[in-house]
């Protein structure tokens, strides 16, 4: 047996260095061990300082022994490999350790053990840790706002029947799969937007929204014997025109009795709030900013200078300014700026401000994948004989987009996260409803367990949809 | 020139829906006005705002201009922001590094720091740090001090002051040490690449930075000393912290805020820059001779800079605009204070949003400008 030498363990005593030192590094563990999680200081008798730091250097000298290079024991050279390096990582590494044993004991105690979860009042919360009771009682406000009670099945009916209509694109076989980019793009928002007007909302609003239905259907109808050629524009103008025709000019100031719906209370938009109104805001300022943004992206890549100067003066201003401003203009500047009779409802303001602001990220992002593109995509579609419109819908969009879902999925995550603030112009979603709850004179002093239910909920659903755009992004890696 | 008739067609087509739409609101908004007896125009700055603002870093009260106001919000907007920036870049470059660590507990621990904050809404971060965290700290009277001189209470952080002699002197002294600091290092590049030779730049610098300053003051005159905040008793239960320098608690949950969730983005890009840079190159430095610490200095940080500054701007641009956010823990920064109080008190809509805005994009702008100039002095130079 060679001579054992403390400062530079080999492998020759190996399992002298071993037993030491795990003994060493486990003693530091079981001393931090002791101290959070049953108060017992084992080196209580030292010196404050002292005490403190003995397990610190115990650690030390313990993971400084078993450092023993191609040991030929496979967990060691795992352990070694992974966090104990070297003297600095090894420190890094013990004051992790002991952070997370010491940290268990009081984020149990506050979540789990001294939480109180019975009862309906605030007197149940007498222990020390968490009032699960608050978010219990608040549970109602906190998931659907100052909607009333008996009419939340609305709210949760519209919600289960739009998700299992977004499922779809799962059962869809391989006939239907061709439809289903026009049934996303078109035909679910379309239903989406009557689920949240006849169910959520109720009421009159339906009467406006007839003239629109009526207006379609016309100019469907005379869309068929228009040619071909003519088509795009056609749709693209007569059927705004005819709605504002009918609206304004003809059937003014008369109400049509189309499809009234009687038994639905109309529930002022004022009212909706909670989570709810965080999905339905994310949802469609989701399905409304990426067209814009898209139009914009290949606004700014056009060859007209026109359309290219002002694509880019709309995408700087909205990228310069905070969401914040532009809510504040949404609210207290956009009313001049329509007829005085005109109202539009403040949803419906926040929503088109939202997506105007997130089309001009999208429309960023968007410019990225169509220059990442090679020029030989355009060249080749050109020499196809593909027109403008052809080449970017049938070639370089699919391709550009399939680059840029990580952005597209980060602007997203952002529209998720901006919709609390819409406090500013007075509605309310969950960080809202919140900031009210704890306001209210008889749950005085829970600030901390509303704010830490908000931040699990909104942490699950944005973790989920990054790992979503994730896997997408896989499934649709080509190589080039 | 390749012009063509045929496309003037859809040019036009564009500019006159845009001139229509801008004509439209224009017209509206006159006649709204004149509904409402309003007149446009940006007079009302010059008026008395005779409202008080909490936390000024120059002299305002309610006697000042509105457009003094607008100057309270502007500099508290920008030192909120220059704070953020500075504590979310140190904070980011340590987490991207530690992300890269080959130590699992603190390559994990980095990664969950970053996939918690970025996946929780700046606003409530905010608000959990306003209402909630810093809400359990003491009051005056029962706050323990950090060193003896440092209060943390729930009325915000009190920190001694600096007290000046011949301050001037002092920056002068500042400005004198980094001049020659600038001067020393084109000169010890330029010795570098005619001779080969190096010299010991950041000793050199050091040096200078700390000689200056002290010779101010031996030799200039300047003194410093401190205001150490004291706790005075108002009224038998009501204590307040004087003297010294205090720091707002919107202040202090506001910079905590915008750093801890900015930083995860920067931490992101730090990462993504050093692990941009091909490992043939830190291979191809190593064969040439180069210890760790000069591969690290002269071939990867120069190639990771080049990846990480873009978007690095970027998360500074999102950072200043989501200092707006103060207007909801009511720390006095533009949008309070202007597209707020001043809003409610004048009802000029459209003026204040409007030069709001423009601020906005001012400060957007500058920023962008500057880094796109230190952008262009680290990008590759081509030939």
């Amino acid at each position: 047996m060679s001579k054992i030498n403390f400062l530079k363990p080999d492998k020759s005593n190996l399992y002298n260095y071993l037993y030491f030192g795990s003994f060493l590094f486990f003693v530091s563990i079981l001393d931090v061990f002791l101290n959070s999680f049953f108060k017992i200081n084992l080196t209580g008798f030292l010196p404050n300082f002292l005490s403190f730091i003995l397990p610190l250097t115990f650690g030390f000298i313990g993971l400084h022994l078993i450092r023993i290079e191609y040991s030929g024991i496979k967990n060691l050279d795992l352990l070694n490999k992974h966090i104990n390096t070297n003297n600095f990582n090894a420190v890094l590494s013990l004051l992790i350790i002991f952070i997370i044993i010491k940290s268990i004991p009081s984020a149990m105690s506050w979540f789990v053990i001294d939480a109180s979860f019975g009862g309906d009042s605030k007197d149940v919360c007498t222990g020390s840790g968490a009032c699960w009771t608050y978010i219990k009682v608040w549970m109602r406000r906190f998931m659907y706002g100052m909607y009333p009670n008996g009419e939340q099945w609305r709210i949760n009916l519209s919600f289960i029947a739009l998700a299992l209509l977004g499922s779809v694109g799962y059962f869809a076989t391989d006939r239907f799969k061709k439809y289903l980019t026009l049934y996303y793009v078109v035909i679910y928002p379309f239903i989406a937007f009557l689920f949240i007007f006849f169910f959520i909302s109720g009421g009159p609003v339906f009467f406006d929204f007839s003239y629109g239905i009526i207006a379609a259907i016309l100019s469907i109808i005379v869309g068929f014997f228009i040619p071909n050629k003519f088509k795009f524009y056609y749709f693209l103008i007569v059927p705004f025109l005819l709605y504002i025709l009918l609206k304004y000019f003809i059937f003014y100031e008369e109400i049509i009795e189309l499809g009234k719906l009687d038994g639905l209370n109309w529930v002022e938009t004022g009212a909706w709030g909670g989570l709810s109104l965080t999905f339905i805001i994310s949802f469609f300022c989701l399905i409304f900013c990426f067209p814009i943004g898209m139009a914009f992206a290949l606004g700014r890549r056009s060859g007209f200078p026109l359309i290219r100067y002002i694509s880019i003066g709309f995408i700087e201003f909205w990228r310069g300014v905070p969401l914040i401003t532009v809510l504040f203009m949404s609210a207290v500047m956009f009313p001049m700026f329509l007829p005085a009779d005109f109202f539009i409802d403040k949803l419906v303001r926040c929503i088109i401000a939202i997506s105007l602001f997130e089309a001009a990220y999208v429309a960023e992002v968007i410019r990225g994948g169509l220059q990442a593109l090679p020029r030989g995509q355009y060249e080749a579609a050109k020499s196809l004989g593909m027109g403008y419109w052809r080449m970017h819908v049938f070639v370089i969009l699919p391709q550009a987009l399939k680059l840029v879902i990580p952005g597209i999925a980060n602007t997203f995550l952002a529209l998720v996260k901006d919709t609390p603030l819409i406090f500013v112009v007075g509605l309310l979603e969950i960080v809202g409803m919140l900031n009210l709850a704890k306001t209210n004179p008889e749950w005085l002093g829970f600030a901390m367990e509303g704010y830490v239910f908000a931040a699990i909920i909104f942490w699950i659903i944005c973790y989920a949809m990054s790992k979503y755009s994730y896997n997408l992004e896989e499934k649709y890696k080509t190589d080039r | 020139m390749n012009f063509k008739v045929k496309d003037l067609g859809p040019q036009l087509i564009t500019v006159l829906a845009v001139v229509l739409i801008f004509g439209f609101f224009t017209y509206n908004a006159q006649v709204n006005m004149e509904n409402r007896g309003i007149d446009f125009g940006y007079g009302f700055l010059s008026q008395e705002a005779s409202f008080d603002v909490q936390f000024s870093l120059i002299e305002y009260d309610g006697s000042h201009s509105y457009f003094r106001a607008y100057l309270v919000g502007l500099l508290n907007t920008i030192l909120v922001s220059v704070i953020g920036i500075f504590l979310a870049t140190i904070l980011g470059i340590i987490v991207g590094i530690a992300r890269l660590s080959s130590n699992y507990l603190i390559n994990k621990f980095a990664a969950f720091y970053v996939e918690f904050f970025r996946n929780i809404p700046l606003l409530l971060q905010l608000f959990f740090w306003y209402f909630a965290a810093l809400r359990t700290l003491p009051l005056p009277q029962e706050a323990e001090s950090t060193f003896g001189v440092f209060f943390l209470t729930i009325k915000g952080l009190y920190v001694p002051a600096f007290i000046w002699e011949n301050f001037s002197i002092f920056f002068y002294s500042l400005v004198a040490a980094f001049i020659s600091v600038i001067f020393i290092k084109t000169y010890a590049k330029k010795v570098q690449e005619s001779q080969g030779k190096q010299i010991p730049v950041l000793f050199i610098s050091i040096g200078l930075i700390l000689i200056f300053p002290l010779l101010s003051f031996l030799i200039g005159g300047v003194s410093l000393s401190f205001e150490i905040p004291k706790l005075k008793q108002l009224a038998t239960t009501s204590f307040v912290f004087d003297g010294g320098l205090s720091l707002p608690p919107e202040l202090i949950a506001l910079t905590l805020a915008l750093s801890l969730y900015t930083a995860t983005f920067i931490a992101e890009c730090v990462r993504a820059g050093v692990q941009g840079v091909g490992k043939g190159q830190k291979e191809a430095a190593a064969s040439i001779g180069l210890t760790p610490n000069q591969v690290l200095k002269l071939v990867v940080m120069p190639q990771a800079l080049r990846i990480i500054i873009p978007p690095t701007t970027n998360q500074y641009l999102n950072l200043t605009k989501n200092s707006s956010l103060a207007a909801a823990i009511a720390y006095p920064d533009i949008v309070l204070v202007f597209a707020g109080t001043a809003l409610m008190q004048t009802g000029k809509a459209i003026e204040i949003v409007s030069i709001t805005m423009f601020t906005y994009l001012s400060l957007s702008i500058s920023i962008s400008v500057l880094m796109n100039w230190y952008n262009k002095r680290i990008a590759i130079k081509e030939k």
